[in-house]
C-alpha cells in the first residue's frame, strides 16, 4: 500500500470516534502500547530526536530501496503519534517519505500536534524520518 | 474573603471557552491573565496618551513622561522602593541580564546560585563565570525543597561577589527565608552583593525590598496581570550609579560627544532607547489593581486553593508531589506514577484544563529529584475551588485514559 492508502485507512479508522475526543486519545494510547519495541542498542544518545518534551529515539534502516523505522517514547500519547507515522512511512521509498504531505493528521484531528508551541515535536519527529530517508538514499 | 465573581468579571478571558470546555487556567507561574484595568490602560494610552517620553516639548510628550514617571513611582511604592531604584527592563530575565553584564567583579570572583534557580538565574552567572574566569557555586536543597542555609558558611569566601537566589521557587513554590539569608550572607562577607528573583514572589505576597535589604531585586510584569515585555530591576540607591551600563544609546545622556559622553545618573542611564511605555503604564495599573484586593488577601485566597487542591491530590495514591507541605506558594508540582508529565498535560488540556509539563527551565532542579519533569498548577486570584474540583476531576480522568 502506498502512503496516501494508509493515511486514508487510518482516516477511516478514526473516522467511527467522531466528536469524542477521549476515544480518540485511547485508541491513539492503544497505538502507543502496541508499536513494537525498539532494539534496545539502537537507543542511542544520536537517535534520540531533539526539540520534543518526551524523548523520542528513532531508528532508521534501508532495504531494497526501502525505509524501515523503529522507535519508542517515555510518553505514551508520543509514542502514538509514532506508531501512526511509522504506519505511514514503514516499507515506502525515501521520494514518496519526502513528498508525502500527511494530510490525515489535520484529518483525524491531531493537528494541534503540529503547532510550534507543541513540546512533543511531532514536527521533529516527521522532519527527522524524512532526513533519515534522504540519508540513507543517497 | 474576597468576591470571586467580582474579581473574574475583571478577566474577559476566563469567559473562554478551549476544546468545547470552560477554560480553568492554572499556568499562572507562566504568566497570569490581564485584568480589564490593566488592558483599558493600554487601550486608553494610545487613544489619548501616546507621545515619545523624556525629550519632547510639547504638551503630549510632557504627559507621557508624566505618565510614566508615576508608574515608576506606582511600582516603587508596591515594593517600598525609591522611585530612583527602579530600572524598567522587558523581564526578569533582562533585569539579571543587565546585573551580569553591568557587573565588575575582579577576574577569578565567585557567583553563589542555589539548586532551586530558574535557568534565567543560572545562565547569566554563568556566562559571567566563564568570561571572566569566575567560579559558580552552587547552595544545595533538602528534599522538601528548602535551601541548605548553613551551607552558606563553607560557600561565601572573600572571593565570593554576589549570591542570585530566588525568593519563591518557580518549579516548586518554596518561599525562601530572604531576610534571615541576606543577614546570614552579610555576616560572612559584607562584601557580597546579593540579587534576588522575585519573579515568583511579587505576583503573590507583599514584597518589601527595604525590610529584605537586598541589593538587586527583579521580577517580571506579565506574572503579575500586567503587559509582557515589562519587567523590573531594583537596585539600592547606593548601588546604582556603580552598576556598569550595557547596553546605551538615546535617553540615557547629558552629553555626547565622539570624544566623551556623560551620563545621567539613576534608572534612566539603563533605559535606553524608546521604553516599552504602554506596557510600564499597564503595569502600574496592575500593582494598583492588586493593591486593590490586598497582597495579604491574595496570599491568603492562593493558599486556601493550594490547601484544597494539595489535600484532594494527596488522596490519590498515584499522584507524587514535591515540596509536599504548605508551607509555599501556590504552586503545586507533582508527577502521576508511570506516566509522563507530557500525557498527562496533554489530556488535561483536552478536559480544558491548563498547566505547565516539563522541567519549568529548573533543570538542575529536575536532576536533583531525578526526573525528566513534573506537572505544574500553579493558583491566580481570580481562580476558585471550582475550578480545583474540574481539575481534580480532569486529573482521574486523564490518568484512567492512561491506564
Amino acid at each position: 500500500m502506498g502512503i496516501k492508502e494508509i493515511e486514508e485507512e487510518i482516516i477511516s479508522e478514526f473516522e467511527i470516534f467522531g466528536e469524542d475526543w477521549e476515544g480518540k486519545y485511547e485508541h491513539l494510547i492503544d497505538l502507543g502500547k502496541s508499536l513494537p519495541k525498539i532494539d534496545e542498542k539502537n537507543k542511542t544518545e544520536e537517535n534520540i530526536i531533539k526539540g520534543c518534551q518526551s524523548r523520542v529515539w528513532l531508528n532508521t534502516e534501508i532495504k531494497d530501496g526501502k525505509l524501515f523505522f523503529t522507535a519508542d517514547s517515555d510518553a505514551i500519547i508520543t509514542k502514538g503519534m509514532v506508531a501512526l507515522m511509522i504506519r505511514v512511512f514503514n516499507g515506502q521509498s525515501a521520494k514518496d517519505i519526502v513528498e508525502s504531505k500527511l494530510e490525515f493528521i489535520d484529518k483525524v484531528g491531531l493537528k494541534e500536534h503540529l503547532s510550534p508551541s507543541r513540546a512533543n515535536g511531532l514536527v521533529s519527529m516527521i522532519n527527522r524520518m524524512k532526513l533519515d530517508a534522504i540519508r540513507l538514499s543517497q | 474573603m474576597i468576591d470571586s465573581k467580582h474579581i473574574r468579571e475583571q478577566f474577559p478571558i476566563l469567559k473562554k471557552w478551549v476544546n468545547n470546555k470552560p477554560l480553568v487556567y492554572f499556568d499562572n507561574g507562566a504568566t497570569s491573565q490581564k485584568p480589564l484595568s490593566v488592558i483599558d490602560s493600554i487601550v486608553k494610552y494610545y487613544s489619548e496618551q501616546n507621545a515619545n517620553i523624556h525629550r519632547g516639548v510639547h504638551t503630549l510628550s510632557r504627559e507621557a513622561t508624566d505618565l510614566f514617571e508615576s508608574s515608576r513611582a506606582t511600582v516603587a511604592d508596591f515594593i517600598n522602593a525609591k522611585q530612583g531604584e527602579i530600572i524598567f527592563t522587558a523581564g526578569t530575565t533582562d533585569s539579571i541580564n543587565l546585573v551580569s553584564n553591568g557587573s565588575n567583579f575582579a577576574k577569578g570572583s565567585e557567583v553563589i546560585v542555589s539548586q532551586l534557580e530558574h535557568h534565567s538565574n543560572i545562565l547569566p552567572w554563568q556566562l559571567w563565570c566563564e568570561r571572566n574566569e569566575g567560579k559558580l557555586k552552587v547552595l544545595p536543597i533538602n528534599n522538601d525543597g528548602t535551601l541548605q542555609i548553613d551551607k552558606l558558611k563553607e560557600l561565601i569566601t572573600d572571593k565570593t561577589a554576589l549570591i542570585a537566589l530566588t525568593h519563591v521557587s518557580n518549579t516548586l513554590g518554596v518561599i525562601n527565608p530572604i531576610k534571615d539569608i541576606i543577614k546570614k550572607v552579610r555576616s560572612i562577607n559584607s562584601n557580597t552583593l546579593v540579587l534576588i528573583d522575585g519573579a515568583q514572589s511579587v505576583p503573590h505576597m507583599k514584597v518589601d525590598v527595604k525590610d529584605l535589604d537586598c541589593d538587586y531585586f527583579v521580577f517580571s510584569g506579565h506574572k503579575m496581570y500586567a503587559p509582557t515585555g515589562t519587567g523590573v530591576l531594583f537596585v539600592k540607591e547606593s548601588l546604582i550609579n556603580k552598576l556598569n551600563i550595557s547596553r546605551t544609546g538615546g535617553g540615557t545622556i547629558k552629553t555626547v560627544s565622539f570624544e566623551k559622553t556623560e551620563y545621567v545618573d539613576g534608572p534612566l542611564r539603563f533605559e535606553a532607547g524608546t521604553p516599552n511605555i504602554e506596557a510600564v503604564v499597564g503595569l502600574a495599573k496592575a500593582c494598583e489593581f492588586m493593591n486593590s484586593i490586598g497582597l495579604s488577601n491574595i496570599s491568603e485566597h492562593e493558599h486556601s486553593l493550594l490547601e484544597y487542591a494539595q489535600k484532594q491530590l494527596n488522596e490519590m495514591e498515584e499522584v507524587v508531589i514535591y515540596a509536599n507541605h504548605l508551607d509555599k506558594a501556590a504552586v503545586i508540582s507533582f508527577n502521576v506514577k508511570g506516566q509522563h508529565p507530557f500525557d498527562v498535560g496533554t489530556l488535561l488540556d483536552k478536559y480544558g484544563v491548563a498547566v505547565r509539563t516539563g522541567h519549568h527551565c529548573t533543570q538542575p532542579l529536575m536532576s536533583y529529584y531525578g526526573i525528566q519533569g513534573t506537572i505544574r498548577a500553579t493558583f491566580a486570584i481570580y481562580n476558585t475551588k471550582e475550578e480545583v474540583d474540574v481539575f481534580v476531576e480532569a486529573l482521574k480522568k486523564a490518568i484512567k485514559l492512561l491506564n
